[in-house]
């Protein structure tokens, strides 16, 4: 089996700071992986590298493209790195409004990626759109209601929704949970659960929760300035840690 | 007369200008940056299509001013005065005797021919604007060609209003490669701009030129489902009875009567005088 | 089936002085398809760090964990979670599931993620929550609210859904009553009976006599200093 995803030797500097460095790792079809560590620990710098949003100073993020097969994303022409962007690839923000557009309807958002390859059928987009709105349990007559109005839960699942609707193949997802209320947090981990599973998606996942990774990760990769110090399986990692950092990592959890 | 050079701007802004016209023909739609001048009329009030109508005169043309169709509203008779009092050049009110034509908000209802010149006023010539307010990003995105969010504006438009209701700049992609905003025109005009005519756009607040050469295609976007519909009021001309002109509809009183009539005022007193004539067109002559 | 080669593990604590605590050594066993091996030992003696050895939640420290020819010790993340998909089950003492899934479909889950056709699936789930006594008018409902007992069979019933070759069992019968004690034993010899390798921990004695055909007492793999 051809991995999805290959990156090779992964590294970002600001200055004489890095940001990431010596990045490697295989990502197979349907693989989760979350990525965790505290605060600048070069988490969302790696993260924003492998998505394409920076420029990392080396290393290659070969990605199995539909046409061509493994293609080098750093080096391939910005037009294809877009297009891969709004068709296989689907970025979720920490911040909700990040992602989405504020001033444009539930509808309009979920329809853009759509729009953005050709579907110029106002009736099928909006099939689509009132579908998916389902699918994250948001109700149909929100519809032609702009974001604004929505709650920080509601805006989430939107943005989800808005990313998924072309079908992508490897989601990328900062901090998805973050800032958003325990009992709101569940319920978008659960959705975002079901969703994998179900379209069969690869996804890397940042956070520097643990309880979200343990449900949604198969796999979890362990970072500390810069450096992934540990990695593997997620329960094993986090029930059998074996470097120093993620000893702590994990014991400073505290036990509800 | 002799105290300004000629249509008032110096040769040296004048060849700039034409350098940005002639390279705005070469790729039609595609927005081109000039050095807009300071004019001495406030922004908005046409100082991008004075600046390009400045460029393109010669002393043997004639020009004509129109603002929403009108040759005789302010902002159209300022503008004529102010070409007759720098450029010398001779002026009409008749479409069909001008080389140069500068409007504002209108295409003429006359068909235009080769060797005439359309220039638009623009005011915001960027058509993805207004969903995505970073000029680098709107930049990127007509370099690419990615113009999903101009169909995200028509999808909010009919999810809001159960049609197209963007009545006039209905956004059109020129030439099957660049979306362009073809200034506030109704839309009515859309199928108008694939033209015999040069059609040039100046917006000198957002220093922009571009242009649509004769015999381009200019397609106005639209969904399968619901087509494109160059749209105007269901009535003929109240003066001249014309079934097929952009109407302006007229409040005539306090108790709510108005009439219709031709936007195009050149067109309307040359369909009476050739004798045609509408609903009202006794009472208007008497 | 599932066969371990001179196992060794140890924690090594980074924070608290790097103290290394050896909590197995040199630890091997065989088990054959259709074989039900019972681990005994004293509390403490690593019957449960074994189990999760094998099921490749603790990180072998040395020698091979070999189920179904793979090399837990050394496996890559996606070939453990294959074999924890398709071959290997493991029914612990505790329900840990994502809230608000419906009973029935927690325990159709096992079957899904083998790709089984839904309406297959969940008639099998109906039928081990009725064997194991769940009422169905529960069936709906998230078991994160259910009693310790119930949480426990639907534990189990989840554990059996799918006929896994291997499977890893922790106090199985602890907490149930007769009749569905009785049951669980009836799954285990079912499961043994379609050749099924299984490892358990049973600290019911009469149970561990009735479905196991023989121990193995973990204290052998404790070293010295532990013991």
């Amino acid at each position: 089996m051809t991995p999805l995803l290959q990156v090779k030797g992964i590294e970002k500097r600001y200055g004489t700071r890095i940001g990431c460095a010596e990045v490697s790792f295989d990502l197979y079809p349907g693989e989760v992986m979350g990525i965790v560590g505290e605060s600048g620990s070069g988490k969302s710098t790696l993260l924003n590298c492998l998505a394409g949003h920076l420029e990392p100073d080396a290393g290659q993020v070969v990605f199995d493209t539909k046409t061509d097969g493994p293609m080098d994303t750093v080096t391939m022409s910005e037009p294809e790195r877009r297009m891969l962007g709004r068709t296989d690839w689907a970025f979720v923000h920490q911040h909700a409004r990040d992602g989405l557009r504020m001033s444009v309807s539930a509808g309009g958002n979920i329809g853009e990626r759509l729009m953005a390859v050709g579907e110029r059928h106002y009736g099928n987009i909006r099939t689509k759109a009132i579908d998916w709105l389902g699918r994250v349990e948001i109700d149909e007559t929100r519809l032609d209601d702009r974001p604004t109005s929505f709650s920080g839960g509601m805006q989430q699942r939107l943005q989800i929704a808005r990313n998924l609707v072309t079908g992508p193949r490897l989601v990328f997802m900062d901090e998805p949970t973050g800032g958003l209320d325990v009992s709101v947090q569940a319920r978008l981990l659960d959705l975002l659960r079901g969703l994998v599973r179900e379209m069969g998606l690869s996804a890397i996942i940042v956070t520097h929760d643990l309880a979200v990774v343990r449900l949604l990760a198969d796999r979890l990769m362990v970072m500390k300035d810069g450096h992934v110090v540990e990695a593997g399986l997620t329960d094993q990692v986090l029930d059998d840690p074996q470097h120093a950092y993620t000893q702590l990592l994990v014991s400073s959890v505290l036990q509800v | 007369m002799s105290e300004y050079n000629f249509a008032y701007l110096d040769e040296q802004t004048k060849r700039m200008i034409r350098r940005a016209i002639l390279k705005g023909l070469a790729v039609p739609g595609y927005q081109v940056p000039f050095a807009s001048r300071e004019m001495p009329m406030p922004y908005g009030w046409g100082t991008g299509g004075v600046q390009v109508s400045a460029a393109t005169l010669t002393p043997d043309d004639t020009l004509k001013v129109i603002d929403q169709g009108a040759d005789d509203t302010t902002n159209a008779v300022s503008i004529r005065k102010f070409f007759e009092k720098t450029a010398g050049v001779e002026t009409t009110e008749e479409t069909e005797k001008a080389t140069i034509i500068q409007t504002r908000h209108r295409i003429p209802e006359a068909a235009l021919r080769e060797d005439q010149i359309l220039v638009y006023q623009v005011p915001i010539p960027e058509p993805l604007r207004f969903l995505e307010p970073r000029e680098t990003e709107t930049r990127k995105m007509h370099s690419l060609e990615e113009y999903g969010l101009m169909h995200v504006k028509l999808y909010e438009d009919i999810s809001q209003h159960g049609a197209i209701s963007t009545s006039y700049a209905y956004p059109v992609k020129v030439s099957e490669r660049y979306v362009m905003d073809p200034s506030p025109i109704p839309k009515f005009d859309n199928p108008k701009l694939e033209m015999d005519a040069i059609q040039l756009f100046g917006a000198g607040r957002e220093q922009r030129i571009y242009a649509v050469p004769p015999h381009t295609k200019a397609v106005s976007l639209d969904f399968e489902d619901y087509p494109f519909e160059a749209t105007k009021a269901d009535h003929p001309c109240d003066l001249c009875g014309a079934e097929n002109s952009y109407l302006d509809e007229v409040i005539t009183d306090d108790a709510g009567n108005r009439m219709f009539v031709c936007s195009d005022t050149d067109y309307c007193r040359s369909r009476r005088e050739a004798g045609h004539a509408g609903r009202l067109a006794k009472e208007d002559a008497a | 089936m599932i066969e371990l080669k001179n196992v060794s593990k140890s924690f090594t604590l980074h924070n608290q002085g790097s103290v290394t605590i050896p909590v197995m050594e040199r630890a091997s066993l065989k088990v054959e398809p259709g074989e039900c091996v019972a681990l005994t030992g004293a509390s403490g003696a690593g019957k449960s760090t074994l189990m999760r050895v094998i099921y490749g939640n603790y990180l072998a420290g040395l020698g091979q964990v070999l189920v179904a020819g793979l090399d837990v010790a050394k496996a890559e993340p996606r070939e453990i979670l294959k074999l924890r998909r398709e071959t290997l089950g493991y029914v612990s003492q505790f329900l840990r599931v994502v809230p608000r899934v419906p009973t029935l479909e927690v325990v159709a889950e096992p079957l899904l993620a083998t790709g089984s056709d839904k309406q297959k699936a969940l008639e099998k789930a109906a039928s081990l929550l009725t064997r194991l006594s769940i009422p169905d008018r529960l069936w709906p409902l998230s078991p994160t609210t259910f009693s310790g007992g119930e949480q426990q069979r639907v534990n189990i019933a989840r554990g059996f859904a799918h006929d896994y070759p291997a499977m890893l069992l922790d106090e199985p019968t602890a907490s149930l009553d007769v009749k569905n004690r009785e049951t669980v034993l009836t799954l285990i010899k079912e499961a043994k009976a379609r050749g099924a390798a299984i490892v358990g921990i049973f600290h019911d004695i009469e149970a561990r006599e009735t479905v196991c055909d023989r121990e193995v007492n973990v204290s052998e793999f404790t070293p010295e200093m532990v013991a």
